[in-house]
């Protein structure tokens, strides 16, 4: 008997980080038509993660979610690919809802579901709220175990250990927990032909956002997307000695 | 702005010292607010609360002194702050790993949308931060009745040492039972400053070769008291330690000095550098992407480069 039965992880769909991304004219975002877009990176090693517990017997599915319009579903295919049982694709307009309302509907998944484990990136390449993770878990009454680079499974505990600021921090969590995936915690597969093909044939429960009716706080407005300042255009020197003396008396920033 | 707006700002501390990003904060804070208060949480907090009693701009420091306070987990802290949230407009934290992970979970207990990484406060409600990893800025309002923030530090000045120190006052804590526990922390012991704090950064790419090679970086990081820092290819190729790694998927630094010593200056790269005041390029592919960034720019041999700037810096 494996530790834990379900495995939750969620995927979002988001511009691919090789991508120079353009802010719109009129300043109300970030141009995402017509750019390829992929596997928020941080999903993918959360998807790994999971597949991996699955492959150690330690779990014994693994539901992919994914929250969005209909071409969230191609997200929801990679992670099929990859190696999760069955999808879930909570269907919705906004391609990029607030993290809040995000943990809201995902708190409806759990209860639908009852995974003993949520896997999560630890933010999205987009909107880089890092938030999700740690408002489901607070919503869910749950233990976090956030920018994790490595996790092992006893019989009711998690190990997570954790990417801080200077190190790393070991925490014990009881189950049921969540997880979100810090970069080092795994390097994610490549879905062969062959899986992308069985991927095709497993299955996605399609719900309508309308149907969970869940009360969602009004969320941020964004009032403008603008670039960042231009940096100045810089020179070139000829050596070493000019890098020095340029540093030292016209940036003066060493002494 | 109104008498009646109030800010509680949560320190964070490590070994009963108070770490500089608090006073950033609380410059932010006291931009919102007429009123500030710091909480300081721990099992033994006099001598943080006495730090932060020092700054400058604080109304009282409060203490939550309880012995499962020893190490901060957001289970925990979560549960302390939002004990206390009635009556502060604003509750900010630094963009620390720690704060991001309370943050959050505080929020969501007093079902506010959190506001991540702010770099500029622009009204009572209105705040500033990054997207897409610095490749854009949003500017965002929050409709929320408690304001729940998390601040960029390097984008806030330190607030001013006080002489009339403020008051502090213990404050009543409830138990909570958590079902996280703490069981090991394992601090990298570098006498370098941290990636994210420090005034010069140098960097290394795979341009260095290999992991001995990065060694090169130390001399001239140790000659400017300088962090040193990887790009992700340095990383992926094994040269350098995941937690030297800057960019979108690594740290994002904002020192006075960035050098990057052959690195071709990927856009994921350049993301995590954009606040940086000075950048310098030294790479031998001319054509490298990095000179388009760089301040100043120097084509040539790094492994020539390098032992010449350590004798003349």
């Amino acid at each position: 008997m494996s530790a834990l039965e379900t495995i939750l992880v969620t995927v979002k769909r988001v511009v691919d980080y090789t991508i120079h991304i353009r802010v719109k004219s009129d300043n109300s975002g970030v141009e995402t038509q017509n750019v390829k877009m992929s596997m928020n990176p941080f999903d993918e090693i959360a998807v790994e993660e999971a597949v991996r517990l699955k492959e150690k017997k330690h779990a014994q599915q693994v539901i992919a979610a994914t929250i969005g319009p209909a071409a969230c579903q191609e997200t929801l295919r990679t992670a099929l690919a990859m190696g999760a049982d069955r999808g879930i694709h909570v269907v919705c307009d906004d391609p990029s809802l607030p993290a809040l309302h995000i943990a809201k509907i995902l708190q409806q998944l759990v209860a639908k579901e009852k995974p003993q484990l949520v896997i999560m990136g630890k933010q999205a390449i987009d909107s880089d709220n890092n938030q999700c993770g740690q408002m489901l878990a607070a919503l869910l009454d749950w233990p976090q175990g956030t920018f994790a680079s490595e996790v092992s499974v006893s019989d009711k505990h998690l190990e997570v250990t954790r990417e801080i600021d200077g190190g790393l921090e070991t925490l014990r969590l009881s189950l049921p927990a969540l997880v979100t995936t810090d970069l080092r915690l795994n390097t994610p597969r490549f879905a062969s032909l062959p899986n992308i093909m069985q991927a095709k044939r497993k299955p996605i429960e399609q719900i309508p956002l309308e149907s969970l009716s869940i009360a969602l706080p009004k969320p941020p407005t964004t009032l403008k997307v603008e670039e960042p300042p231009a940096r100045k255009a810089g020179v070139m020197v000829a050596d070493v000695d000019d890098l020095v003396d340029k540093l030292r008396n016209e940036a003066k920033v060493i002494p | 702005m109104s008498d009646t707006l109030r800010a509680l700002v949560v320190a964070e501390h490590a070994s009963g010292v108070l770490k500089p990003s608090v006073s950033r904060v609380v410059t932010a804070a006291a931009q919102l607010a007429s009123s500030v208060d710091v909480l300081v949480m721990g099992d033994s907090c006099a001598a943080v609360a006495k730090q932060a009693a020092a700054l400058e701009g604080i109304s009282r420091v409060l203490c939550a002194e309880k012995a499962w306070l020893k190490n901060p987990l957001a289970e925990t802290s979560a549960h302390v702050v939002k004990g206390l949230a009635q009556g502060y407009a604003y509750i900010l934290a630094p963009a620390s790993t720690e704060g991001k992970n309370m943050v959050p979970r505080l929020a969501a207990l007093l079902d506010s949308h959190a506001i991540s990484d702010i770099i500029a406060i622009e009204g009572k409600d209105t705040f500033k931060r990054p997207i897409y990893a610095g490749n854009a800025l949003a500017t965002v309002q929050c409709h929320d009745p408690i304001k729940v923030l998390t601040v960029r530090t390097t984008a806030f000045a330190p607030a001013a040492e006080s002489n009339t120190p403020a008051d502090i006052a213990s404050v009543d804590v409830t138990d909570i039972e958590s079902a996280a526990t703490f069981v090991k922390q394992a601090l990298s012991e570098s006498t370098r400053p941290e990636l994210t704090s420090a005034r010069v950064v140098i960097s290394g790419g795979r341009g260095l070769q290999s992991s001995d090679n990065f060694k090169l970086l130390e001399s001239l990081a140790d000659k400017l008291g300088a962090a040193i820092g990887a790009s992700r290819a340095a990383v992926d190729a094994g040269y350098a330690p995941n937690d030297w790694q800057v960019g979108q998927t690594g740290k994002i630094v904002a020192p006075e000095l960035y050098m990057a010593v052959g690195i071709s200056g990927a856009i994921q790269h350049l993301a995590g550098i954009k606040d940086a005041q000075v950048v310098v390029a030294i790479n031998k592919d001319e054509e490298a992407p990095i000179f388009q960034f760089a301040d100043y720019g120097l084509v040539g041999d790094l492994f020539e480069v390098l032992p010449q700037l350590v004798k003349k810096v």
